[in-house]
């Protein structure tokens, strides 16, 4: 009988941990496959967050280190400096990578660093139950925002590729999500795109993700993912931010 | 290549290259300057990796990555900077991550100031960030002790994958001294291999995980006594220290790094006194070493503590006492440093006191 479908090499058996209907499962996937299919996965070493995504190193397969919160850019530096040819990667939340770790995050594409950032934009501090995030949107709902996330006490939401698109050092910026199939495949071709500047030598890559949370916004699966469309996606555009893949060509 | 006359920053930086050491990551701050200015030079001709991180707790990071993944890596910086990276220096131990970092300490608590100081004591020995670990510490007093103990170092950090500090201070720091650089024992020379570093798989069918999370409470402490195992080795392994004097010393000091050099001074000026005194000089401050006191303890008045803090290591004076002698203590704070007459004072009276 043929195959018609297999689970990819680059994840492990481990089972995930991750609550039903949260989009770390199908990200983990992407990576997981990208790496697979452009033949990396004996030379890939990834970097684990502080957060959901915190066993990543149990999930994917091939060398990973595990960060402290917010300092897997800086990590991925160390690893890609003593092993400028391997492939290199960090999957970080927004707290990980836009709060506590926004320097790490800002110098290492300003550095040009060539790495990959998967950054998964869920708006809020899953692991901990549901806190502000950085990139939370105005209004919402959370444990530290109860009436709401106001401008005058907590300013607005950070939009990452937008910043970090500036920086010279920044070789491929896109922000995808992964609501429904059509974008599910549109963010893989993005991943690829990530880890294919890497592997020509670009500079720094990263692509976000806007992603759901349904325990954290109390929604059930179906109604997170339209609730990235509806509310997610108008504040952070979907799109390109920055290629340099394609000056190449 | 002969003797030459160096700093001891830069002594420290070109005795972690002949070390082996080809990744440095640092960040400015007085008075370890030198360091990271010779690194940016030094490296690019051996063929190493300089890099000015943006912040100390990025750098340290960044040692955590390349310790992790297999390279003999150092970090420098002074007091507040090592303030900055404790976090990371408790991962680095916790995932035991081999890595040699430098303390230059200047005065404090707070920003303080840019002068020597030996405040940084209890932070380097008793564990500076959280969870229970040990840094292997080791304390030069002259610049050739600097590049002969960032030699040890790296050995010892490989050895018990393990973080080592050495701790120096602005003095040990700026000063020049010959150094002869072809008398260093060469400890280990070749370099295990670190089959446990993340280089990649390869054709390795096991991955491998650097990491220090462990949620599961039996299993963290057993990780726990695992790492106590190796600190029990190394203290009975690693004790290193210095004793002049002593066989018959009424009054035995007790002082280590530049502190110790005036320390020797006083020596010669209390016989003329009729005041018998000894030294003994800690070269590990961790582990401490209690042999020597064993070794004095019967026939000593006491033990003089001389530091350039408040009072950090006379702690550990005492514990390796255990209340059998009397344990006295002068320090000075701030980047003042204990002059031979104040020191020599204070000898008078125990010696005068104890009589």
């Amino acid at each position: 009988m043929a195959v018609v479908f297999e689970k990819t090499k680059g994840l492990t058996d481990i089972p995930f941990h991750y609550c039903p209907g949260c989009t770390h499962g199908i990200v983990h996937r992407l990576v997981a496959e990208v790496m697979e299919e452009l033949g990396v996965l004996d030379k890939a070493i990834g970097v684990a967050p502080v957060g959901c995504a915190v066993f990543a190193y149990e999930y994917f397969n091939c060398d990973m280190q595990e960060a402290a919160h917010g300092r897997a850019p800086a990590v991925a530096t160390g690893i890609k400096r003593v092993h400028p040819d391997k492939v290199v990667f960090t999957y970080q939340g927004d707290g990980d990578l836009a709060a506590i770790g926004t320097a790490e995050t800002v110098h290492a594409a300003a550095r040009g660093e060539n790495i990959t950032v998967i950054f998964v934009n869920n708006a809020i501090y899953g692991m901990t139950g549901g806190q502000m995030a950085p990139t939370s949107l105005i209004g919402q709902e959370t444990l530290t925002t109860p009436y709401g996330r106001k401008p005058e006490n907590n300013g607005y939401p950070v939009k990452m590729c937008e910043m970090l698109s500036t920086l010279d050092g920044a070789s491929y910026i896109e922000r995808v999500s992964v609501y429904d199939v059509k974008h599910i495949l549109q963010a893989k071709k993005a991943i690829k795109n990530a880890f294919t500047a890497q592997l020509n030598k670009k500079g720094f890559s990263m692509i976000e993700v806007l992603s759901s949370c349904p325990t954290n916004w109390g929604l059930s699966p179906n109604e997170a993912l339209k609730c990235i469309k509806d509310n997610m996606e108008p504040y952070y555009p979907l799109g390109v931010y920055k290629n340099t893949l394609e000056e190449v060509k | 290549m002969a003797k030459v006359l160096m700093k001891g920053n830069e002594a420290l930086a070109e005795a972690a290259i002949q070390a082996g050491c080809r990744h440095y990551f640092g960040y400015p701050i007085t008075p370890q300057n030198e360091v990271t200015a010779y690194m940016a030079k030094r490296m690019p001709e051996v063929g190493g990796v300089f890099l000015q991180a943006e912040s100390e707790v990025s750098a340290i990071n960044m040692v955590y990555g390349a310790g992790g993944a297999g390279a003999r890596v150092l970090i420098t910086s002074s007091s507040p900077g090592i303030s900055l990276m404790q976090e990371g220096i408790s991962y680095i131990a916790g995932a035991e991550v081999p890595c040699v970092i430098a303390n230059i300490m200047r005065g404090g608590p707070g920003l303080g100031g840019i002068q020597p100081s030996q405040s940084d004591y209890f932070q380097a020995t008793k564990g500076g960030g959280h969870g229970d670990y040990k840094l292997i510490v080791l304390a030069p007093s002259t610049i050739q002790e600097m590049a002969d103990l960032v030699q040890q170092a790296f050995d010892i950090a490989d050895k018990y994958r393990n973080p080592v500090m050495i701790l120096g201070d602005g003095m040990l720091g700026q000063m020049m001294e010959p150094v002869d650089f072809d008398s260093i024992k060469k400890g280990e020379n070749h370099i295990e291999e670190k089959t446990w570093a993340t280089t990649g798989m390869g054709t390795r069918k096991k991955k491998n995980i650097i990491n220090s999370l462990e949620l599961d409470p039996q299993i963290l402490e057993k990780h726990n006594i695992g790492l106590f195992k190796k600190y029990e080795k190394a203290s009975k392994e690693e004790v290193r220290y210095e004793m002049i004097n002593c066989e018959d010393a009424e009054i035995i000091l007790v002082a280590y790094g530049t502190i110790a050099r005036v320390v020797k001074n006083v020596i010669e000026l209390a016989k003329r006194e009729n005041i018998k005194v000894g030294l003994i000089r800690p070269v590990s401050l961790w582990p401490f070493p209690v042999e020597p006191f064993e070794k004095t303890v019967d026939h000593v008045k006491g033990y003089l503590s001389i530091e350039m803090s408040m009072g950090q290591m006379v702690e550990d004076v005492k514990l390796a006492v255990n209340g059998r002698k009397p344990v006295y203590f002068y320090g000075r704070a701030g980047g003042m440093v204990p002059e031979t007459d104040a020191i020599l004072e204070e000898i008078r009276k125990i010696s005068g006191g104890a009589k």
